[in-house]
């Protein structure tokens, strides 16, 4: 100890004729540059490292396999003892270095001991970020960086018990990964909807929460951490939304910050981290730096493949061979067992940049690659990353992929497999024992038996061997065996027209497997039914989400992102970008209260014009985004709710006076209006859904070309259905004559929910209707008498869920965002300071 | 890193995944800023070359916008109308650092004024 004290205190002395090197940092950056020194000169330098952790160089990124137990800390040893000794390197641990002098050229340990230095190289990694959340300096939090943390980790794991993790991204996974295979029962917070949002897209980051929770651990995504509470030590999280989760231990893993502390007190440049030229030479000539605390041309890295070039540069450099450091592009793998998820470069694309994306349920694959300019510019692999290597040679050396473009999601094999540049190639490649269908296990052999033997449409298929028969994930491959096999007999023919361009399934297909499947959200459906794009598209989202919040009431969180502008903003956008607004007048009735609100909302927020409309009731044009919460609520306070004029959904109910004025009124039509407003109001539907009561059949209130009409006479009521006043006039067709008001109510709830549940998105019922034939509804309303009850009650339920007024949450401040730009820029005023 | 070259406009989770926000811009035009659900950020002036719909209002797919207007679909790196559609909205760079998001200051004065 004294004789290094000594030696150390004199650099120069002791120095000879070798150049004193002193590192700072042993960790995987630090050392790394040394072997790469060691390899190029090993006589050059004399060498010390400075490690303020207490052990031998070991290989960070395999924490997490030793927190899973799937590694011990021996195993993860980079450098041992006797590769100190043998290179004559002086290694010091557990001391941190505390100041760098750079005039006199010494660095200051935290023991108190100076060395004197040549040539410093800081290499000090990067700081976990702890959330200044109240709570994070209690005992218990924990961040996962070092070998020490994995320590405290493991003696909490071993009693049990529950544990947070703060953060879904690379590391905060496998920590919980690790925690959870170690016995722990946990939760990981996220703030952001998915998960490894950096890496991933929507597609594969929920593939992953899924697969996640499927072993047990709870994920919560879009949750905001508010403190950490706990007496004298972590007891729980709680949300921001007011959710307390219970905890031993919380593990903070929400990101990292270059260490910069000693070089920004040495008074070296340092922005994000400290700034290095392309030989990672700081500010300072004598004094260079490199890994995690480092920024180059203005980027940080946070993972080992860029330490390993900029250790190859910062060698070359020291031995005055200038390559220099070019930055990076980087890769990500997550190192969760059984888990597979690659993913690297850029997904933003530009000018002509295409998604190809390739699904396999019944694997759980899901991949992307974007190509730009006959360029790979980025990969998302998900479930099978065996390419991922592959993809990212071909994108680190910008190669040009459009010799087998058709080929390139199928992987390395295919694509260069024999040239062949057509992805039936791909098909036909198969052995033919491969599986095509996973549901009832057919190979591909018989497959291409059944329509050897004549099975040459996808439905015959289907019926001999089943194939395609179930889920339908395999539809696609199943076709291109048909492709295949029949050759040009093959006429390609699918009866159901599709979706819209990403998908290969009709909507009723998809509505069959959203039910049967049980299907629940929006990626599910895409990756279950094989999406050719990673977030659909206009036409498909909307109508995913409508077939989603039908199949499950009460549990389907609707996705305001998958609404036409008008539903998502509650009222009509104009030609200029202003909205109008159309409160509900129940059936058509309005009173003082009502028009007197409806008056001062037009003066007070200056609306252009205020207009009767066709549907009996009033319109105001004109109003701005900004204004609409204030509007609303100005309309609530007389009693008013959103009249729903902008969605598919009830739109209005006319009436006519009726009974209770009419001379030749046989019924009040007023009233059973009303009633069947207040009862429909509010539901979400395939199109827009009109209803009208006429008191008596000279139908004043246009009964009969609405899509559910009645007609009120002496003995009862006429129940019509299908009418049509718009682009395609189409008269009502009687569906039955009912005796009753509340038969009358009871059809026509069960109406609204078979056209709700087989309706096609954006078929109106009149459409609907030609298609199924009037029969088919009559037999499902009229003459299945249990199925109408059914039907009934289905509805009913849903509207439990449905009728609260959209205006009244948004006046109440909820989605405000939406009303409100995100900032106003001053060009004027900024030019000036 | 903000510089005099770039204008932080906020957080970037203030902006909804495969939604927009708007910056307003007094005495010019409308900057609507678009997050993808990759997470990517995209600035457009707000107006569609159509009929100059506010392509904030539309529905973000992939790296495009459906026009709430007419349903054009706009590409947000080019600001380019695609398929059979003719016309190009200006595009304004954007970046994100650190969560925040940064708007070049010398395009969203020339584009918007
Ligand atoms: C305001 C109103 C016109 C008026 O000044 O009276 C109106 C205005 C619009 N109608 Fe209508 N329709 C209005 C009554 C009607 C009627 C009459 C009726 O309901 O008795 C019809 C024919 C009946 C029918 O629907 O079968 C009607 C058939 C249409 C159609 C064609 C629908 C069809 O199936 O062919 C469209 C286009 C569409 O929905 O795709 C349409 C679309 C529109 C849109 C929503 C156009 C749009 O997308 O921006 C207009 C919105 C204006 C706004 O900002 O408020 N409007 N529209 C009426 C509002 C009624 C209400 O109180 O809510
Ligand atoms: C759990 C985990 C999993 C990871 N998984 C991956 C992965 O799968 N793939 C990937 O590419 N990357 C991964 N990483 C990131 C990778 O480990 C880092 O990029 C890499 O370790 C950075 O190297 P570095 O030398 O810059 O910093 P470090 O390896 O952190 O080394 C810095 C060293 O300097 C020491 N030090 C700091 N200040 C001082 C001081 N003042 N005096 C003396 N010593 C000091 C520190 O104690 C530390 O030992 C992972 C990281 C963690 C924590
Ligand atoms: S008839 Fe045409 S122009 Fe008139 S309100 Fe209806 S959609 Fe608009
Ligand atoms: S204004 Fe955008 S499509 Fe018409």
């Amino acid at each position: 100890m004294d004789i290094r004290a000594q030696e150390f205190g004199t650099g120069e002395a002791a120095a000879g004729s070798r150049q004193h090197l002193v590192v700072i940092g042993n960790g995987m950056a630090g050392c790394r540059a040394i072997e790469e020194l060691l390899a190029r000169d090993p006589g050059r330098y004399r060498v010390t490292i400075v490690g303020a952790e207490p052990h031998v160089n070991y290989n960070r990124i395999m924490l997490s396999p030793v927190l899973a137990g799937e590694k011990t800390f021996d195993e993860i040893v980079i450098n041992d003892r006797a590769w100190y000794d043998d290179n004559r390197i002086d290694l010091i641990t557990s001391d941190a270095a505390e100041a760098i002098d750079r005039d006199a050229k010494t660095v200051r340990l935290g023991s108190g001991r100076i060395i004197a230095y040549d040539k410093l190289l800081i290499a000090t990694g990067s700081n976990p970020f702890i959330i200044p959340v109240p709570g994070h300096t209690l005992p218990g939090v924990i961040s996962f960086r070092d070998m020490n943390d994995v320590g405290s980790m493991l003696s909490a794991a071993e009693q049990g018990g529950d544990a947070v993790v703060i953060g879904g991204g690379l590391l905060g996974l496998e920590a919980a990964h690790g925690l959870n295979l170690r016995g722990m029962k946990v939760t990981v917070i996220h703030l952001m909807p998915t998960l490894m949002e950096r890496q991933l897209d929507e597609a594969a980051g929920w593939l992953l929460k899924h697969a996640l929770e499927g072993r047990g651990q709870t994920i919560l995504t879009g949750a905001d951490t508010a403190e950490i509470v706990g007496d004298g030590k972590v007891e729980g999280v709680r949300l921001k939304d007011g959710t307390l989760i219970p905890a031993s231990i919380v593990v903070m893993a929400v990101g990292i910050r270059p260490s910069v502390a000693l070089a920004k007190q040495a008074g070296l440049a340092v922005g994000r981290g400290i700034q290095v030229d392309d030989h990672m030479v700081t500010s300072d000539p004598d004094v260079l730096a490199v890994g995690e605390c480092v920024e180059h041309d203005g980027q940080v890295y946070g993972l080992v493949a860029p330490l390993w070039d900029m250790c190859r540069a910062l060698a070359d450099g020291l031995t005055e061979r200038h390559t220099g450091y070019k930055g990076s592009v980087t890769s990500t793998k997550l190192k969760v067992s059984g888990i597979d998820v690659f993913s690297a470069g850029d997904f933003a694309g530009g000018a002509g940049a295409e998604d190809i994306v390739l699904r396999d349920a019944s694997r759980g694959v899901y991949k992307r690659v974007v190509v730009a300019n006959d360029r790979l510019i980025g990969a998302v692999l998900y479930g099978d990353t065996a390419d991922g290597g592959w993809y990212f040679d071909l994108m680190k050396k910008g190669e040009d992929v459009s010799s087998f473009r058709d080929m390139l999601i199928f992987g390395q094999s295919y694509a260069l497999g024999g040239g062949q540049a057509d992805p039936k190639a791909a098909v036909a490649a198969l052995s033919d024992d491969a599986e095509i269908c996973g549901c009832n296990g057919v190979s591909k052999g018989k497959v291409v038996a059944s329509i050897e033997g004549g099975a040459c449409t996808l439905d015959a298929v289907r019926a001999i061997c089943k194939a395609s028969a179930s889920c339908g994930s395999c539809t696609g491959l199943v076709e291109t065996l048909l492709a295949v096999t029949l050759g040009d007999d093959y006429s390609g023919e699918r009866t159901t027209k599709t979706m819209c361009k990403c998908t290969s399934f009709g909507h009723d297909e998809v509505r069959k497997a959203i039910v049967e499947r049980g299907l629940k959200e929006i990626p599910e459906v895409m990756q279950e039914m094989s999406w050719s794009t990673p977030d659909g598209c206009s036409s498909c989202r909307p109508a995913l989400n409508y077939y989603l919040l039908c199949a499950w009431p009460g549990e389907y969180r609707d996705d305001q992102q998958s609404r036409f502008v008008n539903e998502r903003m509650h009222a009509n956008i104009q030609k200029d970008g202003t909205y109008s607004v159309v409160p509900r007048m129940w059936g058509g009735i309005t009173n003082p209260r009502e028009l007197r609100a409806i008056a001062d909302v037009v003066e007070k927020y200056n609306a252009p014009m205020v207009k009767v409309t066709g549907g009996q009731r009033l319109d105001i044009f004109g109003i701005k985004k900004d204004d609409l919460p204030a509007v609303w609520a100005d309309l609530n306070a007389a009693g008013m709710v959103s009249g729903h004029a902008y969605g598919k959904a009830l739109r209005t109910v006319k009436t006519c006076v009726g009974s209770e004025w009419c001379r030749f009124g046989t019924q009040d039509s007023t009233g059973l209006g009303i009633q069947l407003e207040r009862m429909s109001w509010g539901s979400w539907m395939p199109h827009k859904f009109k209803i009208a009561v006429s008191g008596c059949p000279r139908n004043c209130a246009e009964a009969t070309i609405k899509d559910f009409g009645v007609i009120c006479v002496d003995s009862g009521y006429e129940l019509l259905v299908g009418g049509n006043g718009g682009i395609k006039l189409r008269g009502t067709e009687l569906l039955c004559k009912v005796a009753t008001e509340q038969q009358a109510l009871d059809h026509c709830a069960a109406f609204i929910q078979l056209y709700r549940e087989e309706a096609r998105y954006l078929d109106r019922t009149a459409p609907w209707i030609e298609r199924v034939g009037i029969d088919y509804v009559r037999q499902r309303i009229v003459d299945d008498e249990v199925g109408r009850e059914a039907l009934t009650a289905r509805f009913l339920y849903s509207q439990s869920f449905m009728q609260d007024d959209p205006w009244e949450k948004r006046a109440a401040g909820a989605e405000r965002e939406l009303h409100s730009p995100m900032g106003i820029f001053q060009p004027i005023a900024l030019a000036a300071e | 890193m903000v510089t005099a070259d770039w204008l932080d406009i906020g957080r970037l989770n203030e902006i909804p995944v495969r939604g927009s926000r708007t910056v307003q811009v007094p005495g010019g035009e409308e900057i609507a800023i678009f997050r993808t659900g990759d997470n990517r950020v995209f600035a457009l002036v707000n107006r569609c070359p159509h009929k100059a719909g506010q392509l904030s209002q539309g529905i973000v797919h992939g790296h495009s916008v459906a026009c709430p207007l007419h349903n054009w679909t706009i590409a947000l790196a080019t600001g380019e109308a695609q398929g059979e559609d003719k016309g190009c909205t200006p595009v304004v760079p954007v970046r994100v650092d650190a969560g925040r998001v940064l708007i070049a200051r010398a395009a969203a004065i020339a584009v918007a004024a």
